[in-house]
Parts: structure tokens; sequence; C-alpha cells
């Protein structure tokens, strides 16, 4: 049964989903972050899906429970498009498109078939128990990639701040996300999960809605400002 | 086993990302100058600021009437200035020389507040200008 509170963390999530996605139209940026734009729809589409479930079957129902953590699954999958689109951008110059696309797909493929082995042994529930261990896996293979991608930013010296605020933004989403999940696998009754999680979601949106509203897209910044002490 | 070390490397991954990501906010906020007025009001020299004004910044910001997109930079600055705080309490004995870095940073926070306190008062003098024209 759901309360107030969840209802109203829910809306927030929603509509800070919808707000960034708007956001990204109102700012001409559709073009060069069609992804992200992609995420925030798929996002808002699953958000208002999980609704009516709850709505029609309930919050401890079955259908209720396979369809979150399957959706679940297909949003980090989104978001780790996202990640790679990232990736095609930082190193766009370089020319090496291609090479990323192919290093997602066998990434994405690895994952999910490790995330099989580790669930195949068990036998009960193993369908939402491959989505939960699809999701974990993902979110910390993209926590990885995102800290390669920093990495690679800080090397190359990238100075636009835009790109710089969406991927420590992203960052920031998938650690606290990829934490969440595995302190969930090691506490899984704790009643703090149910508003943790909920609130969380709202961080993305509202960070990139904040980047694309405040930063311009022409913005530029030294990368060293932001490792090195300041002065 | 493997989750707590998910959990670890998560938590330190997620900290280091959130610096960066606060430093990048005070990185921005150092690029706009500040009004005369404003350098007076919070006591501040041409371009460096004293890390324990924040909270009275802070509570000057929250005086004057909302801008709503600024809120957001406030509270992100805020948390990392509070955690500046913890961090300072936890390091102090293990590593002094810290201590000038980490007063650095929350020098930098206050600095963001004064932007914003800046942008506040520049926004209410507007309102009053168009009040009065009414």
């Amino acid at each position: 049964m759901l309360g107030p509170v969840d209802y109203a963390i829910w809306f927030a999530a929603l509509f800070a989903d919808v707000w960034c996605a708007f956001c990204i139209v109102k700012r001409k940026a559709l073009s060069q972050n069609f992804t992200i734009f992609l995420f925030f729809a798929a996002a808002s589409t699953i958000g208002v899906a999980r609704y009516l479930l709850v709505e029609t079957a309930g919050f401890d129902s079955n259908s209720y429970f396979y369809f979150y953590y399957y959706s679940d699954a297909v949003l980090t999958i989104c978001l780790f498009i996202v990640l790679m689109s990232l990736y095609a951008e930082v190193f766009s110059e370089l020319g090496v498109r291609k090479l990323v696309r192919a290093g997602a797909l066998l990434l994405l493929g690895g994952t999910a078939l490790i995330s099989y082995y580790m669930v195949a042994s068990s036998s009960e529930r193993l369908v939402t128990k491959f989505a939960f261990q699809l999701s974990q896996n993902l979110y910390f293979v993209g926590v990885v990639l995102t800290y390669v991608l920093w990495g690679a930013m800080m090397k190359l010296r990238e100075n636009r701040t835009r790109l710089m605020q969406l991927v420590l933004a992203l960052g920031v989403y998938l650690s606290a996300f990829a934490g969440s999940y595995a302190l969930r696998t090691m506490y899984p009754s704790s009643p703090v999960w149910r508003y943790l999680i909920a609130l969380m979601d709202l961080w993305l949106p509202v960070a990139w809605a904040y980047t694309f509203n405040k930063v311009p897209a022409d913005a530029r910044m030294a990368t060293a400002r932001v490792v090195a002490p300041s002065r | 086993m493997i989750p707590a070390l998910i959990c670890v490397v998560s938590f330190l991954t997620m900290l280091q990302f959130f610096v960066s990501y606060s430093r990048s906010m005070i990185a921005e906020s150092r690029c706009v100058q500040l009004s005369a007025e404003a350098r007076e009001i919070c006591g501040f020299t041409f371009s460096t600021a004293a890390g324990n004004q924040f909270r009275r910044l802070v509570k000057l910001i929250s005086l004057c009437p909302q801008r709503r997109e600024d809120n957001r930079q406030v509270r992100i600055v805020a948390a990392y200035f509070y955690f500046l705080g913890l961090v300072r309490v936890l390091l102090n004995w293990a590593m002094p020389s810290a201590s000038s870095w980490i007063e650095s940073e929350r020098s930098g926070c206050a600095y963001l507040a004064a932007v914003v306190l800046d942008r506040r008062i520049a926004y209410t003098r507007m309102m009053m200008a168009q009040q009065s024209s009414h």
C-alpha cells in the first residue's frame, strides 16, 4: 500500500523526467543529446505504466514486482546507451565512434551473460533475480566506465562545461544506485529502500535539467579548475 | 563479499564525482565578478572569501525573494560545505596539512553563495523598480 509520501516522491520523479526532456527540446539540444531525451522519454513512460499497474494490480502484486525489475533493467540499458553516447562525444575528434559502439555492445552482452551465470544456479525466481542482477551489474559497469570517461576527459583536457557536468552528475547517480543495489543485496528487507531509491531517482533529471537550462552549450571551463585545489 | 566490495567502491566513486561536480559549480561561479556592493555586504576582498561566512550568506539568501533556479545550486554546495566540515573534523588530527586546502574549498563555497546573494539582490531591486513604476 502506498502512502501520500510515496505518491509525492513518485510524481516529483515523473515530473522531473518530463521536465528534463522538455528542457532538452526547449534549449534546442535534441540532436546533440538524443539518447538523453530518449532515456527520459522511456523513464516517463515507464513511470506512468508503473503507476497504472499499482492502481490496477496493487503495489504488492506479482505483476508489479516483475514489471518493476524488468523496466528497471530496460532503463539501466538506456542509461548505458547514454553513457556510450557521451563516450562518442568525448572521443568524437578521434573518429572512434564505431569502435565505441562495438565495445559497448560487447560489454552489454558480456554483463548480461555474467549476470545469467550468477543466477543460473539459483532455482528460485530466476526471472526476477536475473533482472535484478543485470541492473546491479550494469550500474557497477556504468560506474567504472564513467570513472574511465572522466579520467579520459581530464587527460584530454576536455573543457566543455556542459559535458563535464553531464558526466559528473551521471557518475554520482550511477555510483549511488550501484551502492544501493549492493546494500539491498545485503539488507533486502530494510524499509529505507522504498523511499531512498525513489529520492535518488530525482537526482539525474534535476541535475541534467539544471545543466541544460543554466550552462550554455558553448561554455568552457578548464578541467584543472575542477580537479586541482583552487587558490 | 562481492556486494560489500561493490558498495565500498561505489561509495568512494560517488564521493569523488560529487566533489568534482560541486567544484565545477564553484569554478563556474568564480568567473562571475561580484558587485562592489555585494563585496561590502559580504565583507570580501576582490576575489577572496572567508569560508566561515558561508552560513551567514545562506541565511541572507533565504531572506531575499526566491529565484527557483538558484535554490538547487545553493543546496548542492551547502551539502559540499558540510561534507568539508566533516572531513576537516576527521582529518584534523591525521593530516593537519589538509586544513588549508579544506579552507580554500570552503571559501569557494562562500564565494558561490555571495554570487547567488548578489543575483538575488539585483532581482529584488528589479522587482521593486517594477512595482514602483506601476
